[in-house]
């Protein structure tokens, strides 16, 4: 299942936020967003997934999603978004009740799903118990749970520690290569764009419009920690960014 | 740099405190020094017999309120209305809370009635509820009932509105449906604001109890209460005060051991 956005705009009230934006992210790819504070990509995600509606233009899903896929589009939120009173097991199979999923099957998903992500031992904790990496590993795990055609990541790793990260998105890029999922992943951390990337949107300050398009032509699993190549793409984004950043910075001061 | 020889201090620590812990036992501590403190008094004459009354002699009138069966033929009354009154206010006022927590058209038709109810001395309608469910048990249910409804209203909207909406966001996204929402999400959010709304709500039905007894009861810790005032017998004026503070006490308890339970995943 592909994802088209057809001529995005949105304005909250006075303030316009998104200006035209066209773009496919056709399936089995990595779509990761990058551009400065408030400009709107938070809000973008917010359309993809339906969970609120642009002023103007509209966003397809092209093709049908796999029969087995539970939830079509899914969020990976920036702060997990899991329920305290629920122990790992219960928030995933939270999303599995409502679809009738119970009992022994419900298990099977479960267990599948925290293997994959490591956390078959933590079963039972409570996310108080847990650290940030491995909440957010819970989230993910209730994500794959579902089967999602396409997953919709805000920021995933950005409230966690930089070890944490680099340890989750080779995780990530171990999970796509097993089983290839098409996402839109939002983040202010071009290195994690560049690695996780396979094309990566560059959107201007608020409004936000579509300034360049990078494709990476590398496969995810042969991209690795301070590559070379993918640091001469990373020097392009943030040449790209610099100044649209340093504008957007200097506007907050004014508001 | 300068030359002055380098002294070594400990870092003087600043932290601690603003973090309660359990200290057991000193509560009971407090209360069994207070009334020493009264019992030695009242012995020894600098209080006189007409300001206080010898706790030990409270402790009698205890013993033989126990003994002649009196005991349970007050408390029975008392502690059925409580339940029944406190049941009924607590649970209505919890589902209507939980409405205007989650209907925008409910919330701002009801907000403001609750409000205005609120303050009104739900005593000064006794006569009232008299007249409507008659001066039998029913006008004494509906007081305390009403008396607990409108703390139970304001203390579970306000615990609605704190629940994390990004929970509310993540349940959408997954494709739960509403009712799914509010009783896995909405609910257990909530309910750290709705029991400590309760504890509130408990005590003031306690108090209503009281009142409610004083107006039309034969039996009852109220009708004890108001019968030992009115003959100045101080003794058993404070048997039935003593009461009144062990049931707030055990309410108080229940609903610890209730938050202990169902609140356990809080950190
Ligand atoms: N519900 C809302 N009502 C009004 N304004 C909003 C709302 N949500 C977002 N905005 C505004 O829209 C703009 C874009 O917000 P958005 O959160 O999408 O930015 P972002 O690119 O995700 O920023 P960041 O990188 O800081 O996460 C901001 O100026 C923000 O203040
Ligand atoms: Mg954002």
């Amino acid at each position: 299942m592909d994802i088209r956005l057809d001529g995005i705009s949105h304005s909250y009230g006075d303030t316009e936020v998104l200006r035209d934006i066209n773009l496919s992210v056709p399936s089995g790819r990595i779509a990761c967003m990058v551009g400065p504070s408030g400009c709107g990509k938070s809000t973008l995600l917010r359309f993809i997934g339906g969970l609120e509606r642009p002023s103007a233009g509209q966003v397809l899903q092209v093709g049908n999603p796999p029969a087995d896929c539970l939830n079509p589009l899914t969020y990976v939120f920036q702060h997990f978004a899991l329920l305290p009173w629920r122990s790992v097991r219960g928030n995933i199979s939270l999303v599995l009740e409502d679809h009738g999923i119970r009992g022994a099957r419900a298990e099977t998903i479960i267990a599948d799903v925290l293997a994959r992500t490591r956390l078959s031992d933590f079963a039972d904790a409570l996310p108080k118990q847990l650290s940030g990496g491995m909440k957010q590993r819970v989230a993910i795990a209730r994500a794959l749970a579902v089967n999602p055609a396409v997953m919709l990541m805000d920021e995933p790793l950005s409230a966690l520690d930089s070890q944490t990260r680099e340890l989750l998105m080779d995780d990530l890029v171990a999970l796509w290569t097993r089983q290839p999922f098409t996402a839109v992943y939002v983040t202010h951390n071009l290195a994690e764009a560049v690695r996780l990337g396979h094309q990566i949107v560059v959107l201007s300050r608020r409004p936000g419009q579509i300034r360049e398009v990078v494709e990476i032509d590398k496969p995810l699993e042969a991209r690795g920690y301070a590559d070379p190549d993918l640091e001469a793409v990373q020097k392009h984004l943030w040449d790209l960014m610099r100044d649209e950043a340093r504008a957007a910075d200097a506007e907050l001061i004014h508001v | 740099m300068s030359d002055a020889p380098t002294t070594a201090r400990t870092v003087r620590f600043r932290g601690g405190g603003f973090a309660p812990t359990t200290r057991r036992g000193v509560g009971l501590a407090v209360f069994v020094t207070l009334v020493l403190l009264v019992e030695w008094g009242t012995r020894s004459g600098w209080i006189s017999a007409l300001t206080l009354p010898k706790p030990s002699d409270v402790l009698a009138t205890f013993g033989e309120l126990w003994s002649s069966g009196l005991l349970v033929k007050h408390m029975v009354p008392s502690l059925t209305r409580l339940i029944v009154g406190a049941a009924l206010g607590a649970s209505v006022g919890i589902g209507v809370g939980i409405l205007i927590g989650l209907f925008s058209y409910i919330r701002a038709g009801l907000v403001p009635l609750v409000a205005a109810i609120f303050p009104i001395p739900k005593i000064a309608l006794l006569p009232l509820f008299v007249i409507w469910f008659g001066i039998d048990e029913g006008s004494k249910y509906a007081l305390i009932a009403f008396g607990t409804f409108t703390p139970t209203v304001v203390a579970t909207y306000g615990a609605v509105d704190n629940v994390d909406r990004t929970l509310i966001r993540m349940g959408q996204s997954f494709g739960l449906s509403w009712l799914s929402i509010v009783r896995k999400i909405v609910l257990p959010g909530a309910m750290p604001g709705i029991l400590s709304g309760l504890r509130i709500s408990l005590a003031i039905a306690i108090i209503l109890l009281v009142a409610a007894e004083m107006l039309g009861a034969q039996y009852g810790i109220g009708a004890y209460i108001l019968e030992a005032g009115s003959l100045y017998d101080l003794e058993r004026l404070f048997a039935g005060v003593v009461i009144l503070s062990l049931m707030g006490l055990l309410t108080s308890g229940v609903i610890g051991l209730v938050e202990k339970r169902l609140l356990r995943w809080r950190d």
